[in-house]
Formats: C-alpha cells, sequence, structure tokens
C-alpha cells in the first residue's frame, strides 16, 4: 500500500487506463486523500487543482457533473470551477480513449522530426487528432514542450513518460500497453 | 558517469550525481554528503548568516530572470507575524528547456535539502513545491523523497531537532506555461486560472494567499546546499564577477550529443556547442543557436564566439534566460522555427492584455502564411511593427519574448523570409 502522507496525497499522475465514469467523488482511499489534501491550504479553493486531479484520476475526464460535485466539494460555484478546469490543457473537458497519446511537437522535437512520430501514432491508432479510436483506447493529440527537449520525440501516454521516440517505436510503444 | 554524455571540462556540481540512480534514495544521498549543509545551516548559522553566505556567493535565479537569489530572500519581512510561504517553481516549461526536470529525477533531495534551507532562510513555515503535470515519471520520485524527508525529520514539526516546524506539500499543475511566470503560479496555487498579477505588489510584500512568499527555480535552489557547505568564495572561484558558479545548459536540436551539461559561466558558447555538445549531425552545417530557451533571441552561428555569462550573452545578442540551447543546422528552416515558437506563445497567452492575447495569434498566422509560400511583402514590416507593440506593455513578459525570436529572426535571417515571400521557396538544405 503506497504512503499516502498529507504532504503528497497529490502526487500522483491523474491520467490513468482504469476508470470508472459513476464512480463517487470521493469513496474509499480517494476520499482519504481528498480530506488530506485539503489539510495542506488556508483555504479551500486553493485545493481546486489537486481535486480536479484526483476527479480526473476517478472518472477520467471533468464531465459537467463532475466539476458540479467538486463545487460542492470546495464551496465554489460551477462557474468557478469550469472558468478553471478550461484553463488548463491537463484537464479533459470531453472523454478520452483509455490511453491519452501526447506527443510533443514543440520546436525541439519538431526539429528532429517530431511531425513524423505523430503521423505514425494516428495511423497506427487510425484516429484523427483528439478523437478517439474506434476500439475506445487511443486519443493522441499534439502537446506543447514535455521539458525531454534533449531526448527528442517526448511522447506522454497516461501516467508512462517516453523519450527518444521514433516512428519506428510507435507500434512497439503502443504493443506494450497492458 | 557517463549521463547520458558527460564531459571533462563540465563543472559538475549540481549535476554531479545524475544518471546515478544511488543518488536518489535518501541513504544514497546521504552518503553522498547529502543534508550536511542542512544540519549546519539550521542549527548552527542564524537566518542572516545563510542569507548573506548565498548573497556573497552572487547566485542569480535560474529560473529565467536571473534575479540574485540572497537579495531576493532579502527582501522577506522578518518580524511581521504573518506566515511565509516558499514555492518552489518546478513547472519547466520553457521550449528548450529540461534540466530542473534532471535535477528532480536523479537527486529529488539536493532540491528539498535547498528548499529547507531557503524556507529557514525567509521564515516560511510552508514549502509548497509546485511540478509540471506532466512529469508524470518525476512526481514518484519527488514523492517518496518528501515521504522520507518527512521521516528522517528534515521536514515536519521539529526539523533537525531545532524546533522549527517546516512543512511541505506537493502541488501538481495542469499544463499551463503561464503558471511557471511567478505572479501565474501563485494565482494557480490559490485555485484560480494561472493569470500573472501587476507588479508592486510584488510576492515578497503579498504574495501566496496575500503573505509574504518567494518563488525560487529549482536549479537555483539546488546550487544553495553546496554553497554553504564550501562557502561563497568556493562559488565564485568559477565564472565571472556578475555571473558566478556554474549553469546547467539543456542543449537540444541539431546536436550530436544533445543533453544537459553543466560549465562555469564564463565558458565559451561555441565550445558548448561543438567541443561538448558534438556540434551538428555529420554533414551539416550550423546555422543558429538559441541559447536561453524559446523566449531569448536566436543567433547566427557566426555569433557564438562569447561566454555564456549573463553580460556576455546580452552583449552578442542575447540572454541566458532558463539556459535552454537549441541548435539549428542547416537543414532547419528559421521561418518555421520561428512559427513554431510563436504558436506555442498564442497557444499559451493567458489572454488578460490585449497587445499578447492578439500579437502572439495574429503574428503565428502571418508567420504561417509566410511559411507556406502565401506571404506578402508587407508581412515582415507588419510583424516587427506588432512586436514592438507586444513587448514592454504588458502584465508579464510572456509577450516580450514572443517578440523576441521574431525581431531577431528578421534581422538575422531575412534571406529567410524573402525566399519564402518572394521565391515561394525556403533556403534550408533538405
Ligand atoms: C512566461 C514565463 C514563464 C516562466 N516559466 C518558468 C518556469 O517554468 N520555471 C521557472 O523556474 N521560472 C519560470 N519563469 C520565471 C519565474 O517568473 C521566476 O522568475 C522564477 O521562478 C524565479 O526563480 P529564480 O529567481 O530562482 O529564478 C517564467 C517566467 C515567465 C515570464
Ligand atoms: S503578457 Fe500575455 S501571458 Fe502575460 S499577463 Fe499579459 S496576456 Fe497574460
Ligand atoms: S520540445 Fe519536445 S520536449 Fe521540449
Amino acid at each position: 500500500m503506497r504512503d499516502w502522507h498529507p504532504a503528497v496525497a497529490a502526487a500522483e499522475p491523474s491520467q490513468k487506463a482504469e476508470r470508472d465514469p459513476a464512480a463517487p467523488l470521493f469513496g474509499g482511499v480517494y476520499r482519504e486523500r481528498f480530506e488530506r489534501i485539503l489539510g495542506r491550504y488556508p483555504t479551500k479553493r486553493a485545493a481546486l487543482l489537486p481535486v480536479l486531479h484526483l476527479a480526473q484520476e476517478v472518472r477520467g475526464w471533468l464531465a459537467p457533473e463532475t466539476m458540479t460535485r467538486v463545487a460542492e466539494l470546495l464551496d465554489l460555484t460551477p462557474a468557478q470551477v469550469r472558468a478553471v478546469a478550461s484553463f488548463y490543457t491537463m484537464f479533459n473537458l470531453k472523454p478520452v480513449g483509455s490511453y491519452l497519446v501526447q506527443v510533443c511537437t514543440n520546436i525541439a522535437c519538431d526539429l528532429c522530426g517530431a511531425g513524423k512520430v505523430l503521423e505514425r501514432f494516428l495511423s497506427e491508432t487510425g484516429t484523427e487528432p483528439g478523437a478517439i479510436s474506434a476500439d475506445g483506447r487511443y486519443t493522441v493529440v499534439e502537446t506543447e514542450c514535455l521539458g525531454a527537449c534533449g531526448f527528442a520525440t517526448a511522447v506522454l501516454i497516461n501516467d508512462r513518460f517516453y523519450e527518444s521516440v521514433t516512428p519506428e517505436n510507435v507500434p512497439a510503444l503502443l504493443a506494450e500497453l497492458p | 558517469m557517463a549521463y547520458p554524455f558527460a564531459h571533462p571540462r563540465e563543472v559538475r556540481i549540481v549535476s554531479k550525481h545524475f544518471g546515478d540512480a544511488g543518488a536518489r534514495p535518501v541513504d544514497g544521498w546521504v552518503e553522498r554528503g547529502g543534508y550536511r549543509a542542512a544540519r549546519k545551516a539550521l542549527p548552527e548559522m542564524t537566518r542572516d548568516q545563510v542569507i548573506a553566505t548565498v548573497e556573497a556567493s552572487g547566485l542569480r535565479g535560474r529560473g529565467g530572470a536571473g534575479f540574485p537569489t540572497g537579495l531576493k530572500w532579502k527582501f522577506m519581512p522578518k518580524d511581521d507575524g504573518k506566515p511565509h510561504y516558499l514555492v518552489v517553481n518546478a513547472d519547466e516549461s520553457e521550449p528548450g528547456t529540461f534540466k530542473d526536470r534532471e535535477i528532480l529525477r536523479w537527486t529529488p533531495h539536493q532540491l528539498l535539502e535547498g528548499a529547507i534551507i531557503g524556507a529557514y532562510a525567509i521564515r516560511a513555515e510552508h514549502i509548497y513545491i509546485y511540478i509540471r503535470g506532466e512529469f508524470v515519471d518525476v512526481i514518484p520520485v519527488l514523492r517518496r523523497a518528501v515521504v522520507e524527508a518527512y521521516e528522517r525529520g528534515f521536514l515536519g514539526e521539529d526539523v533537525l531537532g531545532t524546533g522549527l516546524r517546516i512543512e511541505c506539500t506537493i502541488h501538481v499543475g495542469a499544463g499551463a506555461y503561464i503558471a511557471g511566470e511567478e505572479t501565474g503560479m501563485l494565482s494557480s496555487l490559490e485555485g484560480r486560472r494561472a493569470e500573472p498579477r501587476m507588479k508592486p505588489p510584488f510576492p515578497a510584500q503579498a504574495g501566496l494567499f496575500g503573505m509574504p512568499t518567494t518563488v525560487n527555480n529549482v536549479e537555483s535552489l539546488a546550487a544553495v546546499p553546496h554553497i554553504l557547505v564550501n562557502g561563497a568564495d568556493w562559488y565564485r572561484q568559477w565564472g565571472t564577477e556578475q555571473s558566478p558558479g556554474t549553469k546547467l545548459f539543456s542543449c537540444c536540436g541539431h546536436l550530436r550529443r544533445p543533453g544537459n551539461y553543466e560549465v562555469a559561466m564564463d565558458f565559451n558558447l561555441k565550445d558548448l556547442v561543438f567541443d561538448l555538445c558534438g556540434g551538428p549531425r555529420p554533414g551539416r552545417r550550423l546555422r543558429a543557436v538559441i541559447p536561453g530557451g524559446s523566449s531569448v533571441p536566436v543567433l547566427t552561428a557566426d555569433e557564438i564566439d562569447c561566454p555564456v555569462s549573463y553580460e556576455g550573452l546580452v552583449q552578442a545578442g542575447s540572454m541566458v534566460g532558463s539556459g535552454g540551447l537549441i541548435a539549428m543546422d542547416d537543414s532547419a528552416c528559421l521561418v518555421r522555427a520561428v512559427r513554431r515558437m510563436v504558436e506555442f506563445y498564442a497557444h499559451e497567452s493567458c489572454g488578460q492584455c490585449t497587445q499578447c492575447r492578439e500579437g502572439t495569434a495574429w503574428a503565428a498566422r502571418i508567420l504561417r502564411r509566410i511559411e507556406e509560400g502565401e506571404g506578402r511583402d508587407s508581412d515582415i514590416p507588419l510583424l516587427l511593427d506588432i512586436s514592438e507593440n507586444m513587448a514592454g506593455k504588458t502584465i508579464c513578459v510572456l509577450s516580450d519574448s514572443a517578440a523576441a525570436p521574431i525581431v531577431s529572426s528578421i534581422q538575422k535571417f531575412e534571406d529567410e523570409y524573402w525566399a519564402h515571400i518572394r521565391r515561394r521557396s525556403c533556403t534550408a538544405v533538405s
């Protein structure tokens, strides 16, 4: 069992393949983490980003009902929550495939051929950018610099970070996803 | 240590243990001399002595602005009775920059130790580490380190037996470059859109939750323990009077050996590119270098025979910025490269200032049409005009950052623009 020390209760990647769009906000260990997160800030509002992450970790995306629920939990209005959630690219305001593939196409990766990596992900998964593949498994998007520019091309798939991805690596990389 | 590339001409202080997984756990870190500085600073040195040592070392903020760290700490009030905060800026997202992620993933305790010393110096009761949400592989590493630091009494109610309480919380960002700007970070930490705020008031007066706050970059804090253990003069043996010490340059783009290199701050930029990074790939010629992340002016291959110091790079026409060095060889189209960077700024503008919101989007559209061969003769003066309007007139400097590559690339690679506009071609060699 992981140590959810209050200091790190929010320190978890929020994009997971396993999710339950109907799960309660929040039950079980998530309830505990929610309480611990709240205890780290002098205002409830300050917990908004971590709590949105937690909601996304549980449900996979932030549906309007999810944001309304988060608003209730933090004494905010749904409009306030929506205004914040829509500002940040990591919060999914529409559903995404089980695996969200984010390919960096910013300057350094672009110089090193990120466009071809992106194309390969799209062709291997048979999707258009931002769409969900027919089997529900993949959503492929372009993303801004991932902070791994010397190891181009950088790719994020849910909670996994890949460096030095080439178009040739793509099929194997997709195949090893559970 | 062959992290992925190391070079004898480096001076590896902060990066000494990159590539050494044994340095990650707290025991490994202590075996390598870790937490000696904290043990020295907290019980033995007064806060003023800690600040004076850091100030004397001349350490300058490594997040981009280069503001002296000791001086920033000195601005924090002393006897105001309010809670103080230290915010660690681990939101690294300046295109071309990948140094803080390496510090965090190889040596998380190096950062924590610096942060604990910083918190002591500025009387902070709570450290918030604002880490980029996309760093999914680093977040668990940092998580483990924070828990270990609590277990060992480096954090918590009674830090190192001094009776002092320092809490630390990992706060995970959610994808917004502007959250890396220090006041945008404070807005974001308060649960708002990461919109930068007008200064004054400065964070030291009214920062996080309205309380005195210091925001420090990961690399700045990671240098602090070394300075405290070895002294200010030791740190000053490298670099120049105005740029003491060492700096990490994360080198990427068209290079044979991309990666992080830590060099004395008077190191020669050309040597960094050609000797340490191995220069451009075989059969290629170097065309352009952006020495400090996408926000600083581009240099031509002929302009890089200069020191990497703050003043040296300004004299050469650019800036140290974040130390994200982007090299381009003769296969690179400068119009495309600049378009890509400006699109980034257009995407990341928070939208509060008209010049920035409209200017970045408009410039990106013009650059795209030039790239695609649909440019007009009037587009170059238009881009310069837009850039002039974008610089120096906004709440934060994101707007200026977007203008920098536009103006510098037109100054230095105008022929590239004309090739696209007049001949629907490109000077890049395929
Ligand atoms: C648009 C913008 C983005 C920034 N992004 C970062 C960043 O990702 N990381 C960082 O440390 N500083 C960033 N900065 C600089 C911070 O505002 C601030 O100067 C820095 O965190 C202070 O720490 P330092 O004094 O240790 O450098 C950014 C600044 C601007 C204007
Ligand atoms: S300059 Fe741009 S990013 Fe900065 S506050 Fe203004 S609109 Fe926002
Ligand atoms: S440009 Fe791709 S990771 Fe930075």
